[in-house]
């Protein structure tokens, strides 16, 4: 079938199958593979992206049901000059991130918390993150990186 | 005051931009023109006979290139072992073969039967669905125990029963070691279980083959640490291809934790079947398959014996394992429970007298190999747990029972082969004091009983052998490879610097941390550096990346390669200064003259030597050097952890208050990424402690096959942790005197969550000895309540 949407500022239009999910669109079809899949049952958050401004897990969506939606990637996130927005800025300069495949849903996720949340507390934003999983950092610099985003003082928190 | 630039800075990682904007290059996102997708058709049941497998309607659908059974790998040699173990009467290890596609049993639920190339991976998928087997379903081996008796039903036919090798480390003699049981003044005795655990890097397993037929050319695309070895295993032991025709890359890789050091049967397949089907083969591993195909981790079940004198020095260890190799050998596995696990069994104490046994087992179940440790978190959590156990038993406080037994002199030959060459436990145990605030723990304990909670510490010390070596002696002990490393460093004529190294980065941030090292030594900006890795056609033979091994071993052959480097510039800097060579010195990217104010900067000199106009004629052009570092001996991290945890007792919930590691890791290059390797290491070690557990039923039916059922570590299962590493002995035997600073989180933690637990039930009048992990709320309530 025949869908078409709006992809990071772009109108873009495909052909899918009926299974198509939308994960598989933004990656085999448009080649934006900086959304990944972790998982097959909607755990892990390494796909999320924005759709019509709400977070949600691209693998666990069909394409088709995208057909018409204004939905964000990672690769739309930084700032209009090429560089890092204040989330991406606050994660390199906090070290969230070590290996990197979980860092594109981290990101989404942390944009999406702030946008309803704007100075989100620790526990908050551990529970907000419930859907988002890391193996490399235990969190405790994603943590301090929202935190930071959000522009909290985290100098108190011990250890870069 | 920290540094901003160089050894010791805090430098943000480069790599961070490219992950951060969706740049990167994971090898899922690699697709080779005209590739084919691969679907493995595996096992469901634990163990059976294969008595006929009918492709011929799977063959006939849509889309299907070809469908590959055991048949055609008749040919081919199986995935090999790369250690073998010498068993305690001096008999090789039981080796049985381990077939790409399985022949004539299946032997694990996952084990690949067949395998679908198809044009789409849907295709592939709907076919292996139209394959028809007839398997006769036989008696799944799953407990150890049960697996050694006499008659037990054989994983593998061939062999003469279930026991890979009946192992034993340090005192050989049993009625010495019966000896100082029987003279002690106390013994306290432990049974325990290190629970399965599946690595779990989030980016799932991936491997893309290709080959070229005008120039017999293969290339493999696969997400693994270290791609020359799985070159050389590939093309030596499996394939049978020339290693010259055949480039291994492993790009972005998201995440390994050891899972990905081995070689797997799905990247010989890709590579055998893109030659077969004459096009690339991709397969990408869904989470589900990952649970049943990645080499999982620990599963060891054991009993540990302290002996202590009247004055509670420990004088007596002996330990009795069994350890699950799972259905067939993979890469490390043998060598895990043995010679990474045993030798740590002294941890940081001088007892005098210990004896190691391990029985390793095969079972119906996924190969176990390597996970963050390997060997050592099992050898801590056994150690550490009986001295805690053994501390309450006696009455006496379990920081100053540990203080009492360390080893102070160094270096110290153990009697379970190892020599420390340098450490201070005691300086470590005074910052963890410090740094976890433990003066304000009664404190602490009255507010959480305040709230109904129970509040416990749990104390945990740790040694662990990182960057193993050399090897010569690893030779000796059955190792099938080498353990050294390589590093070229180019320098271009601008003075700009490639650096290409056999350690590979999937998270540990070597892309910013060994620039750091090269540029300090030359004195030039770090963004002058750039590091080559994962891809055999363009990097020195190097053995890749796990055990804490990246900078200990590859990161000394780089700084060699650069001292070659700085000592031959300086031969061109001499002759641009008209000075004698002995007198020039390099300071922040100049060659000066000593006592003189005559210099020339890195980049004429860098410059001179590719355009050698006025150049020393004894001298060759160009500027790039290559080294080779085998170490001398391992190097010995080691630290003290304090955990806090409150229970609730009502319901048996656990939660982490506080948790401080103190380590050290003698120098540190860049402190911001050795925090972050060890938050990460702790968030497993909780992960495993409390949530964590891959578990079969009685019939091999793999009960955690996904994220559904897996308990991963969530972000608000933990919480911030403090991290101090201003203990410092440097390692005493490589160039930068550092030690590896990966596992040592997950190796510290899981024992100080448990002491953590027993301690807050205790303390709160319930008498508990022991709860297995993970303590999940119901087990850590029925332990209060039994």
């Amino acid at each position: 079938m025949k869908i078409s949407m709006t992809v990071n500022g772009k109108a873009v239009s495909g052909d899918v199958e009926g299974r198509t999910l939308l994960s598989g669109f933004l990656r085999e079809h448009l080649s934006l593979t900086g959304t990944h899949v972790g998982c097959d049952t909607a755990q892990c958050g390494a796909c999320v992206v924005h759709v019509n401004g709400e977070a949600v897990k691209s693998c666990n969506m069909l394409a088709a049901e995208a057909d018409g939606a204004d939905v964000g990637t990672i690769e739309g996130q930084a700032n209009a000059d090429g560089s890092l927005n204040v989330i991406q800025q606050a994660f390199q300069d906090h070290h969230g991130l070590q290996c990197g495949f979980c860092t594109p849903g981290m990101v989404m996720s942390a944009a999406a918390l702030l946008k309803e949340n704007p100075r989100p507390t620790e526990a908050e934003i551990r529970k907000y993150l419930e859907g988002n999983l890391c193996r490399c950092t235990g969190y405790h610099n994603i943590v301090k990186a929202i935190m930071a985003a959000s522009g909290q003082d985290v100098s108190s928190i011990a250890a870069e | 005051m920290p540094k901003d630039s160089g050894i010791g800075a805090s430098s943000k990682r480069r790599e961070d931009v490219r992950f951060l904007t969706g740049a990167g290059n994971y090898t899922d996102d690699i697709n080779v023109h005209g590739q084919a997708y691969v679907h493995f058709l595996r096992s469901d049941i634990a163990h059976g006979r294969i008595k006929s497998i009918d492709t011929s309607t799977a063959e006939a659908m849509p889309g299907v290139v070809k469908v590959f059974t055991g048949k055609d790998f008749e040919g081919v040699g199986g995935m090999p072992c790369g250690w073998e173990v010498t068993d305690k009467h001096g008999a090789p290890m039981q080796e049985p073969p381990h077939p790409i596609l399985a022949q004539g049993k299946v032997r694990h639920v996952g084990d690949p039967i067949a395998a679908v190339v198809a044009d789409s991976l849907e295709q592939a998928r709907d076919a292996a669905e139209a394959i028809d087997l007839d398997i006769e379903e036989l008696p799944a081996v799953i407990d150890m125990k049960a697996a050694a008796q006499d008659g037990a039903t054989l994983v593998h036919d061939d062999l003469k029963n279930n026991i890979c090798y009946d192992w034993q480390l340090g005192e050989t003699d049993d009625a010495k070691v019966d000896e100082v049981f029987a003279n002690a003044a106390h013994v306290t005795t432990l049974d325990l279980v290190n629970n399965r655990l599946v690595a779990n890097p989030m980016e799932p397993r991936v491997a893309v083959g290709e080959y070229k037929r005008g120039t017999d050319e293969y290339t493999l695309y696969t997400t693994s640490q270290n791609p020359h070895v799985i070159r050389l295993l590939m093309c030596a032991f499996v394939l049978g291809l020339p290693e010259h025709k055949v480039r291994v890359v492993a790009p972005d890789v998201g995440g390994g934790f050891g899972t990905k050091i081995f070689h797997y049967a799905e990247e010989a397949f890709c590579t055998f079947a893109a030659k077969a089907c004459g096009r690339p083969v991709k397969w990408t591993s869904s989470r589900s398959e990952a649970f049943m195909s990645d080499a999982h981790g620990r599963d060891h079940v054991s009993k540990i014996e302290l002996a202590l004198d009247a004055d509670n020095n420990f004088i007596g260890l002996r330990t009795n394992t069994f350890a699950n190799l799972g259905a067939y050998l993979s890469t490390f596995s043998s060598s895990v429970p043995t010679w990474l696990h045993g030798t740590l069994m002294a941890g940081n104490y001088k007892t005098p007298v210990i004896q190691v046994n391990v029985k390793a087992m095969f079972t119906n179940t996924v190969p176990v190999d390597a996970y963050r440790g390997a060997g050592r978190p099992e050898a801590t959590f056994q150690l550490e747990r009986v001295v805690d156990k053994a501390a309450r038993e006696l009455g006496v406080d379990p920081i100053a029972l540990r203080r009492q037994n360390f080893v102070t002199q160094f270096p110290y030959d153990t009697p379970v082969a190892l020599t420390y060459d340098t450490g201070d436990y005691n300086g470590t145990m005074d910052k963890l004091e410090a740094a976890a605030d433990l003066a304000g723990f009664a404190a602490r304990r009255t507010q959480s009983e305040a709230k109904g909670k129970l509040r416990g510490l749990g104390i945990n010390c740790y040694i662990e052998a990182c960057g193993i070596a050399p090897s010569n002696i690893v030779g000796m002990l059955g190792a099938r490879a080498g353990l050294y490393d390589a590093a070229t460093v180019r320098v271009n004529a601008t003075g700009s610097i490639s650096v290409m190294v056999g350690a590979h980065s999937h998270g540990q941030g070597h892309e910013t941390a060994f620039p750091q090292v090269v540029a300090d030594m030359i004195g030039i900006d770090e963004s002058l550096v750039e590091i080559v890795h994962g891809d055999t056609s363009k990097i020195p033979f190097g053995m890749g990346t796990y055990g804490s091994r990246s900078l200990a071993v590859c990161g000394s052959a780089m700084v060699k390669a650069t001292e070659k480097v700085i000592e031959k510039a300086k031969k061109i800097a001499a002759h641009l200064l008209e000075a004698s060579e002995a007198d020039i010195e390099l300071k922040d990217g100049q060659f000066s003259v000593a006592g003189t104010d005559k210099s020339v900067a890195w980049g004429d000199v860098t410059l001179t030597a590719y355009v050698p106009h006025n150049f020393p004629l004894e001298v060759e052009p160009g500027l790039e050097e290559t080294a080779f570092y085998d170490p001398a001996n391992f190097t010995f991290p080691a630290g003290a952890y304090a955990c806090e945890v409150e229970v609730d007792p009502d319901t048996g919930q656990v939660s982490i208050e506080k948790f401080t590691a103190a380590d050290d890791f003698g120098n540190i290059i860049n402190p911001m990424i050795v925090d972050g390797q060890v938050h990460g290491g702790i968030g497993q070690g909780i992960g495993q402690a409390l949530l964590e557990n891959c578990a079969y039923d009685a019939n091999g039916q793999l009960l955690s096959a996904s994220y559904m059922d897996y308990a991963m570590p969530r972000a608000d299962d933990v919480p911030f942790y403090g991290v101090d590493h201003s203990s410092q002995t440097p390692c005493t035997h490589n160039p930068l005197g550092v030690k590896g600073c990966g596992e040592a989180g997950a190796i510290g933690s899981p024992p100080a969550v448990v002491n953590a637990v027993l301690d807050a039930l205790n303390s709160g009048g319930k008498a508990v000895d022991h709860i297995d992990m993970p303590m999940s709320p119901s087990r850590v309530w029925s332990a209060m309540n039994s």
